[in-house]
């Protein structure tokens, strides 16, 4: 409980109604209707429907591209992270702006922008990756890229906010008592930011299951080999039929539960977001 | 924040915490630079960061510019101005102004119910805020065809017409200005509010000369990202707005069609617009956060 200059009753019941019915009109409604749209036939019909083979490897797929875009976004994102706050260099400032760009540009001009490049047919480097091998375009490597590309900002802008406020002096004091540059960071850098970190990794990881646009281009969406589980539910929406509108349901579900709780964890742990307390 | 610690930290890269780094002292003995600048270590991992970030991002999307001036200029414009492709740009924008005016509106107001007022199950509408961003797009979409689509318990039918394209850009950009005019809200003083009450001072008057002067960079930033969002939304429109040419078809769907057409030059040429719009909404905020730091 804080501040407040009390406004009169009349215009704060106004504006409270006017908050919720239109959050109820826009977000809990729909929400709430999807939810029962997924269980209209009971709960044994969407548990048959999520065991079908194209479910689970669409799933796992999803999963695979996540944890190795997180991945990859985590140490990337430290590392620039650290960079930015702790060092000069030419060009810092227009670095720090440039690593928000993945999350201003569309994701249909991600997915061009990789093909442009990647593609084993046209792109600037794809063909001489195809050649050594590598397929990156309608295969796994691009659906990586793709959701690294999207989610690169996340981690940078949780663990920038928290480096500048921790400040230098215990790196200082480690380094200065004999520490190496890899136990100061270890002791004394990770365990100061591990929130923030754990913040952008969880916010990361839903931006990575949820990633659409810019995976469909990269990918192709073929079943049981590029699909991805929001690319599954554009697919079987589309189709004919209650059993296939019956998996798309179950796996928006999925989909949906898994960002909301991603949601509650960082809304509850935060400390310097929401309400005051 | 001590002397000493003001010799090593370099400038502050925005206002997040640019009260707490930033003293005279941090300003004028940072030209030292003996700690701050790369050391070998330091500048092996920069390079490694930029080599990534530059195959990752920075080439690709300058892929996209110099594939977009393959044809030249005037073939850049003919793409731009073919009928179909400048009504789904039209749309575009229009619709995305439309939702950022209302946003600027609906999104000051929800951060002030927030902030200001308290009941039961506020905590639950600070989670329900961020719904539309967390949720993956093509589930944004199946969200709002439950409420807005053929089977409609409201008894309306917007799916496939241009409100289906409305009603997803105003769900995707809920959060924006939410979130940056609710922090600068907190910060507050209510103080000044209420000497401007007790001199007589309508709340109307309060509101417009004291509340919103303070808020209006964060309703800005906020405005320019829920733009920015806006006209790169694809996801969401996918299965809502049918995608019918002249109709409810938007930039983003236009490029995707002209990639799956093997066009690659005339995507390229209306990606160029949104990637430009970007760059120009990422120049704007770092201005906005560098003047908000200034004057903090």
């Amino acid at each position: 409980m804080r501040k407040g200059a009390a406004p009169q009753t009349a215009t704060r019941w106004g504006l409270r109604v006017l908050v919720v019915g239109y959050l109820f009109l826009l977000v809990i409604w729909p929400v709430l209707l999807v939810a029962r749209a997924t269980f209209a036939h009971g709960l044994a019909p969407v548990i048959n429907a999520l065991r079908q083979p194209e479910v689970i490897f669409a799933f796992q797929l999803t999963l695979s591209a996540a944890f190795w875009a997180v991945v990859i976004n985590t140490i990337f994102g430290v590392g620039i992270s650290l960079l930015l706050v702790r060092y000069t260099f030419p060009g810092r400032r227009a670095l720090n702006a440039l690593v928000d760009l993945p999350l201003a540009v569309s994701p249909i001009v991600v997915g061009l922008s990789l093909v442009l490049v990647y593609s084993g047919r046209t792109g600037w480097l794809g063909g001489s990756l195809e050649q050594a091998g590598l397929q990156v375009i309608y295969a796994p490597p691009g659906i990586i890229l793709a959701t690294a590309f999207v989610s690169l900002p996340l981690v940078i802008r949780e663990v920038i906010p928290v480096l500048q406020e921790i400040g230098t002096e215990q790196e200082q004091a480690a380094r200065s008592l004999g520490a190496s540059a890899l136990q100061t960071f270890a002791r004394i850098t990770l365990p100061a930011i591990r929130w923030g970190l754990l913040y952008g990794v969880v916010l990361s990881l839903a931006r990575s299951l949820g990633e659409f646009g810019a995976v469909k281009i990269v990918s192709g969406g073929v079943a049981m080999r590029t699909q991805t589980a929001t690319l599954l539910v554009e697919e079987r929406y589309q189709q004919f039929g209650i059993e296939n509108s019956i998996i798309a349901y179950a796996a928006a579900f999925i989909l949906a539960l898994i960002a909301v709780i991603a949601l509650v964890i960082v809304t509850a742990f935060r400390p310097d977001k929401g309400t005051p307390r | 924040m001590t002397q000493r610690a003001a010799i090593v930290e370099p400038p502050p890269l925005d206002s997040a915490t640019a009260g707490a780094a930033t003293n005279a002292g941090g300003r004028r003995l940072s030209r030292g630079r003996s700690a701050t600048s790369l050391t070998a270590a330091s500048g092996l991992g920069l390079g490694v960061a930029l080599l990534w970030f530059s195959l990752l991002v920075l080439i690709p999307l300058t892929a996209v510019l110099v594939q977009a001036s393959e044809g030249g200029w005037s073939a850049y414009w003919d793409s731009l101005r073919s009928p179909q492709t400048f009504a789904a740009l039209r749309l575009t924008v229009g619709q995305a102004i439309l939702v950022t005016v209302v946003n600027i509106f609906m999104g000051t107001t929800i951060a002030w119910v927030l902030v200001r007022d308290h009941f039961p199950g506020k905590r639950v509408l600070e989670v329900i805020i961020d719904i539309p961003l967390a949720l993956p797009t093509i589930v944004g979409g199946l969200v709002l065809l439950s409420l807005y689509g053929p089977s409609s318990p409201l008894g309306v039918n917007w799916a496939n017409t241009p409100i289906a394209v409305f009603l997803a850009f105003l769900f995707v950009t809920l959060p924006f200005i939410v979130r940056t005019v609710q922090p600068v809200l907190l910060e507050l003083e209510p103080e000044v509010e209420e000497a401007a009450a007790s001199l007589g001072a309508t709340q109307f008057t309060i509101f417009r000369r004291v509340i919103l002067p303070s808020l209006a960079p964060a309703i800005a930033s906020g405005a320019a990202l829920s733009f920015c969002r806006a006209i790169s939304e694809y996801g969401s429109l996918v299965l809502l707005s049918g995608n019918l040419p002249y109709s409810t078809e938007v930039a983003s769907v236009r490029i995707l069609s002209y990639i799956e057409g093997d066009k690659l030059t005339e995507a390229a040429a209306v990606a160029s617009i949104l990637l430009i719009v970007a760059l120009i909404v990422i120049v704007i905020l770092d201005v906005i956060s560098r003047r908000v730091a200034r004057y903090a």
